[in-house]
């Protein structure tokens, strides 16, 4: 140990070896705990553990390609709605901390009061895919990657077409895990006054100005 | 023909479902086909995007040449109209939808489909290369037709 001893720096004699040790392993115990809290808070199941989703959302995606499918490789709640790189994934989960508060509320625990919200929850998330050019599509569907001639006709047609315009997957992909709110597509009065849906006819649109809240 | 006739027998199928149960003992079979077990409309799987197959008849209602997995058409939102509409067709691509179905019961012209039309896939299916389950004569009268 007496070789060691120049090479030691002043603070880590003053407190202690074993003390700067302690130290670093009570750092790595802490971010471990830290960790697996935040991901077990990530998991479908937590995301289902509140009726308001098992009974909304979460029926509607059982329908789809992203719950079921030919390889059983599946996209769960987090995948799509959670970021994956660490700065987006802390500020989305401070973010969410609103949404225990509705969940305290109650303001959509009941399939009618979730339908008369849906229109507004579905615009927020339209929003924020849109402001992050789909980053939580791309985590997986990564259009460089893209074999058009695997693709559908009409995907394959489009594909290109919409990337050259600047388009980003939620431009066209609405509704695709969930269901749509009421859009109004202009047949008959049913959905007068409705959402009007946005194919991201204007590339660069502000992301804010297809999401604006209802005034309602 | 073909689908028309699968179509046919699968409505028959789903009838003798829905019927009584003392319903369901008189009727075991229609024609030779028996109605209980698997038959090969159960195994009816969508098909991708493929050439249309041209018509049986005079004004049938065309086929969808592509899958309609997924595409919905409920009170909130057609996805069909999403792209054959007058307004989307161009971009899309999609054959538009016809001038008839634009006109509501007074024959005026609206703006996008008549709400009396709104349930397409109530005319028009996905089409599917279906062999007749029961062998038939019928032939198409429309030129260029089976």
């Amino acid at each position: 140990m007496m070789n060691l001893d120049k090479f030691t720096p002043a603070w880590v004699k003053r407190i202690g070896l074993a003390t700067v040790l302690g130290i670093f392993v009570a750092g790595i115990v802490f971010w471990g705990g830290f960790n697996w809290a935040l991901e077990s808070t990530n998991k479908e199941s937590f995301c289902i553990s509140c009726h308001e989703m098992e009974e909304n959302v979460f029926k509607e995606y059982q329908n789809t390609i992203h719950y079921t499918n030919r390889t059983g490789v599946r996209a769960t709640c987090p995948d799509c709605h959670v970021p994956k790189e660490w700065g987006p994934k802390m500020i989305r989960k401070i973010q969410a901390s609103n949404e225990v508060l509705h969940k305290i509320l109650g303001s959509v625990d009941t399939p009618e009061k979730f339908n008369n919200k849906r229109h507004e929850l579905a615009q927020h998330e339209w929003a924020r895919m849109k402001a992050s050019d789909s980053r939580e599509c791309r985590n997986c569907h990564r259009y460089d990657y893209m074999d058009y001639t695997e693709q559908g006709n009409r995907a394959a047609r489009m594909h290109p077409k919409a990337f050259d315009e600047g388009k980003t997957c939620i431009d066209c992909h609405k509704g695709i895990a969930h269901q749509l709110p009421a859009i109004d597509q202009h047949i008959g009065k049913q959905n007068e006054g409705a959402v009007e849906i946005s194919h991201g006819e204007k590339p660069g649109e502000d992301a804010a100005g297809e999401a604006k809240p209802e005034s309602k | 023909m073909r689908l028309i006739t699968a179509l046919a027998v699968a409505a028959g199928l789903l009838l003798g479902g829905v019927g009584s149960a003392g319903a369901q003992e008189l009727v075991q079979e229609i024609g030779k086909v028996s109605i209980e077990g698997n038959t090969k409309v159960d195994m009816f799987r969508p098909e991708k995007d493929k050439e249309s197959i041209p018509r049986n008849f005079q004004k049938q209602p065309p086929l969808i040449p592509h899958s309609v997995k997924g595409y919905n058409i409920t009170q909130n939102f057609n996805k069909c109209m999403d792209c054959h509409s007058k307004a989307r067709a161009d971009e899309t691509g999609a054959v538009k939808v016809a001038k008839s179905h634009y006109l509501d019961r007074d024959d005026k012209k609206l703006s996008n489909i008549s709400p009396r039309r709104y349930f397409c896939m109530q005319c028009h299916v996905p089409q599917f290369d279906a062999k007749p389950l029961v062998e038939n004569t019928y032939k198409s009268a429309v030129k260029g037709g089976e």
